[in-house]
């Protein structure tokens, strides 16, 4: 979410009982705003938190004119110093994706790779490179997954340049409670997957300014999102349950919306026998 | 005397030249023949499309007068959306009215519904005045929220004063002794608020009624069955021989599991509903299924193994499985009442009673959060079997019960087997104990602050169940719940595979297939047979051999 609109969209936000303490509150007010400052970006967004076992993450993005570039990721333990998590690679995520298990809290802690892939660890001995992860890279990598399983955005928010560009859109005057209520006014903010597959019929029917990412009607499983109305039906609140803890909350007809993640960082594979 | 200036059109040399390049343009042209010239382009501007009706002239003096009206910033970029709008503007007028009053009437209603906590009920003077200020089983929600929202735990504000206000609806109507808000757990369609509650002693609401319709239920399944078995007394198929393992009888309400009642409601403002007491069975199938609550108290569960229940039978559960794991208080607080007598009888139950211990000293929050035996759980542990006092369900005399192995009971395939008794950890077990998961404690303990230590509140969370957190402050502690009610497991869910096949019968020799002799072997057999009777005529002569060819005839 915008860190100009922390305080209220944490109170927006709280319905699943998670928030920060007024602490953090206070100080990602100032510690936020120097970021922005000293990396020089145009836009910073708290993601959230993460759980670890001896500590918490807690992470914030900065995006640059083109909203849809890739993000920096910046993480901190105590949400005044931050660091610079090193920029993803597909690598990163693929050995991420084999590990299992809470975050240490620690983010110079070592995961044994051995145990999971003996093959790969060989491999990679013969590379010369250790067969260890770092808890940074797992988790810069499962960021990485979470926003592009599940960050989202409302229809209508970005538009996208003639130049390829994204930038948000000034027009953009929140969506009417109807609309609100359906999955598919809301778009994943991410490189799209299913665009292309559909069909000409369909296709005609978008507009190419707002409509050029995908929507999460077809997300697989069906039924993986959550969607309610809080505070007596003023604020719309999707929560998604592949990654246990995102809340994406918007108010209809205003331009308030966000998301954040608190939560343990793990995918919810048990998702199936869930629903 | 006019020059020669731009050709009129009965002139020879009009067109000759393009416009604005004609030898004569900086001559200022004929008045006339300019206002011509704009009039022509007004009435090109009024001309009205022929599909929408509008018409160019008056669409751009609106958008200009939007603009000005408004003054954004960088006009010349958004104009084109300016234009639309204007274009949608047209056709907003004569939908409007329907639209609003049919999207928020949803909204309206549950505005009335919150708004109808704030007010007070009439006819109520004075004297509830001095019934609130004295003691009360309403908790202070508030304030148990600053402290959880010091280590960034609870709801929004709102959303706490809310829930505090239908409390306290919810004490006004029922006979409640004492009053915890429990927590809340999210759903896929509404979330549940749970209000944990200890009525007065003995205005305990009948519950018969609950087991009546239940048995009547069972009882008119059992009259289709005796019709069906009338129609087929002719041919009836064999009785089968299954044995239903015996049914654990549930904790009394009050004691074990049920010691608490629990009451649920969507949101605040929205009528409070029981939860039906949980059985044991409900307890064991909850532990081997994992499912999100939708919401509804009366939605079916669909699971391997089934559910023996609906909805508010899970979340009975579920809440009984957290309560269980995670309720805890600091070390003293807590103590054992003095019991007369306390003899080995007694051990077997475990205590289940605890009170308040009237000298305790709070130890200071950094031991708190330094070590986990300064907490305690004060909410008895589930045994395997479902209950928290073990119960024979073979009612043997005590006198035949086996020794004790903690926790491992071994299921009785048949009924003259007797069943080990469980014991679980004793009530007022420090935390220490708990064991963790893989290399995960079993708790993570913060403090609220590190900034400021000498106000900062000791934090427990929970690895085990996530969503459950403890805070203790000095004399103050309070336990709460707020995630969607499922244990962690470090591996994936594996439900539980449907039973091998039964046997249709027992298989025995005289229902044994074997194989028919084949031609080859029936020769065989009959020429040793014909061998065999010549030998025995060889040997007609011999009477001591009469008993061998019995024995060979009889051999073959």
């Amino acid at each position: 979410m915008e860190a100009s609109s922390l305080p209220a969209a944490l109170e927006l936000a709280a319905g699943g009982g998670a928030g920060l303490s007024p602490e953090k509150r206070a100080v990602l007010g100032s510690s936020l705003l120097l970021l922005q400052r000293d990396y020089r970006f145009e836009r910073v967004w708290f993601w959230g938190c993460i759980q670890g076992v001896r500590g918490a993450y807690y992470i914030a993005e900065g995006l640059g004119p083109d909203r849809a570039a890739p993000r920096s990721r910046l993480y901190s333990l105590n949400c005044v110093e931050w660091s610079l998590l090193p920029p993803v690679t597909e690598e990163m995520v693929t050995q991420a994706e084999h590990l299992k298990g809470r975050f240490q809290g620690d983010p110079s802690f070592e995961y044994e790779y051995t145990e999971i892939n003996a093959e790969d660890a060989e491999r990679l001995l013969e590379d010369g490179k250790e067969p260890v992860i770092k808890e940074e890279a797992r988790l810069v990598a499962t960021i990485e997954q979470i926003d592009r399983a599940v960050g989202i955005v409302p229809r209508g928010a970005f538009v996208k340049t003639p130049l390829g560009s994204v930038h948000e859109n000034r027009n953009f005057e929140g969506l009417s409670l109807t609309e609100a209520k359906k999955l598919s006014s809301y778009f994943h903010f991410t490189e799209p997957v299913n665009l292309k597959n559909k069909t000409l019929l369909e296709k005609a029917d978008l507009d190419p300014s707002t409509d050029f990412l995908d929507s999460l009607e077809h997300d697989i499983p069906q039924g993986s999102w959550t969607v309610q109305l809080e505070k007596g039906g003023t604020v719309v609140v999707l929560r998604s349950l592949l990654w246990l803890g995102l809340t994406f909350y918007h108010v209809p007809m205003t331009k308030q919306y966000g998301y954040i993640y608190f939560g343990t960082g793990e995918k919810n594979l048990d998702l199936p026998f869930m629903l | 005397e006019r020059g020669h200036g731009p050709y009129q059109p009965h002139e020879p040399g009009y067109g000759l030249y393009q416009p604005g390049y004609s030898p004569y343009d900086d001559q200022i042209p004929d008045p006339d023949s300019r206002m011509l010239a704009i009039q022509n382009a007004k009435a090109y501007l009024l001309k009205s499309s022929t599909t929408s009706g509008l018409n160019l002239y008056d669409h751009l003096a609106n958008m200009l007068t939007k603009i000005l009206d408004e003054q954004p910033t960088n006009a010349v970029d958004i104009i084109e959306n300016v234009s639309k709008d204007v274009k949608w503007a047209q056709f907003q007028k004569k939908m409007d009215t329907l639209r609003d009053e049919y999207e928020t009437l949803p909204t309206f209603e549950a505005a009335e519904k919150r708004k109808a906590l704030f007010l007070r009920a009439n006819g109520e003077g004075d004297e509830e005045l001095e019934e609130d200020i004295g003691e009360t089983p309403l908790p202070n929600v508030m304030e148990t929220a600053f402290y959880f929202e010091q280590a960034g735990i609870g709801l929004s504000k709102d959303e706490s004063y809310h829930i505090f206000l239908a409390l306290k609806k919810l004490i006004s109507v029922q006979p409640i002794q004492t009053c915890r808000f429990w927590g809340k757990i999210l759903g896929l369609e509404m979330n549940y608020i749970i209000a944990e509650v200890q009525y007065h002693e003995g205005e305990e609401e009948e519950e018969t009624e609950e087991e009546e319709v239940t048995e009547q239920g069972g009882k008119g399944v059992g009259e289709v069955e005796d019709e069906e078995e009338e129609k087929e007394k002719e041919d009836e198929p064999p009785k089968s021989t299954y044995k239903p393992p015996p049914v654990i009888p549930k904790e009394e309400n009050g004691t074990g599991a049920n010691k608490y009642v629990y009451f649920v409601c969507n949101e605040p403002g929205k009528p409070w509903v029981k939860l039906p007491p949980v059985t044991p069975a409900q307890i064991v199938c909850a532990r081997k299924i994992k499912k999100f609550f939708t919401g509804r108290l009366d939605a079916p569960v669909v699971s391997f193994p089934p559910f023996p229940g609906n909805e508010a039978n899970y979340l009975r559960a579920q809440i009984a499985r957290i309560s269980a794991g995670t309720q805890i208080s600091p070390i003293g607080f807590y103590q054992f009442a003095e019991e007369e007598g306390d003899e080995e009888e007694e051990v077997e139950g475990g205590r289940d009673t605890y009170e308040e211990n009237p000298d305790f000293q709070p130890l200071s929050v950094a031991e708190m959060v330094d070590s986990p035996s300064t907490w305690v759980h004060h909410v008895q542990s589930i045994l395997k079997q479902g209950r928290c006092v073990w119960l024979n369900p073979f009612q043997k005399s005590e006198e035949e019960e086996e020794n004790e192995e903690e926790e491992k009971a071994e299921d009785p395939d048949e009924l003259q087997q007797e069943l080990q008794q469980e014991i679980g950890p004793p009530l007022l077990t420090p935390l220490s104990e708990d064991e963790g998961m893989q290399n995960i404690p079993a708790w993570t303990a913060q403090l609220s602050t590190n900034l400021i230590p000498q106000y900062a509140v000791a934090v427990l969370q929970s690895n085990r169940w996530p969503g459950a957190f403890a805070f203790a402050s000095g004399r103050k502690f309070d336990n709460i719940y707020f995630g969607w009610g499922h244990k962690y497991s470090p591996e994936n869910h594996a439900p539980a595979l449907p039973p091998p096949v039964q046997a249709e019968y027992p298989s025995g020799p005289e229902i044994t297939e074997t194989r028919d002799p084949t031609l080859e072997e029936e020769l065989a057999l009959k020429a040793a047979r014909e061998e065999a009777l010549a030998a025995a005529e060889e040997e007609e002569e011999e009477d001591d051999e009469g008993v061998e060819d019995d024995e060979e005839e009889e051999d073959d």
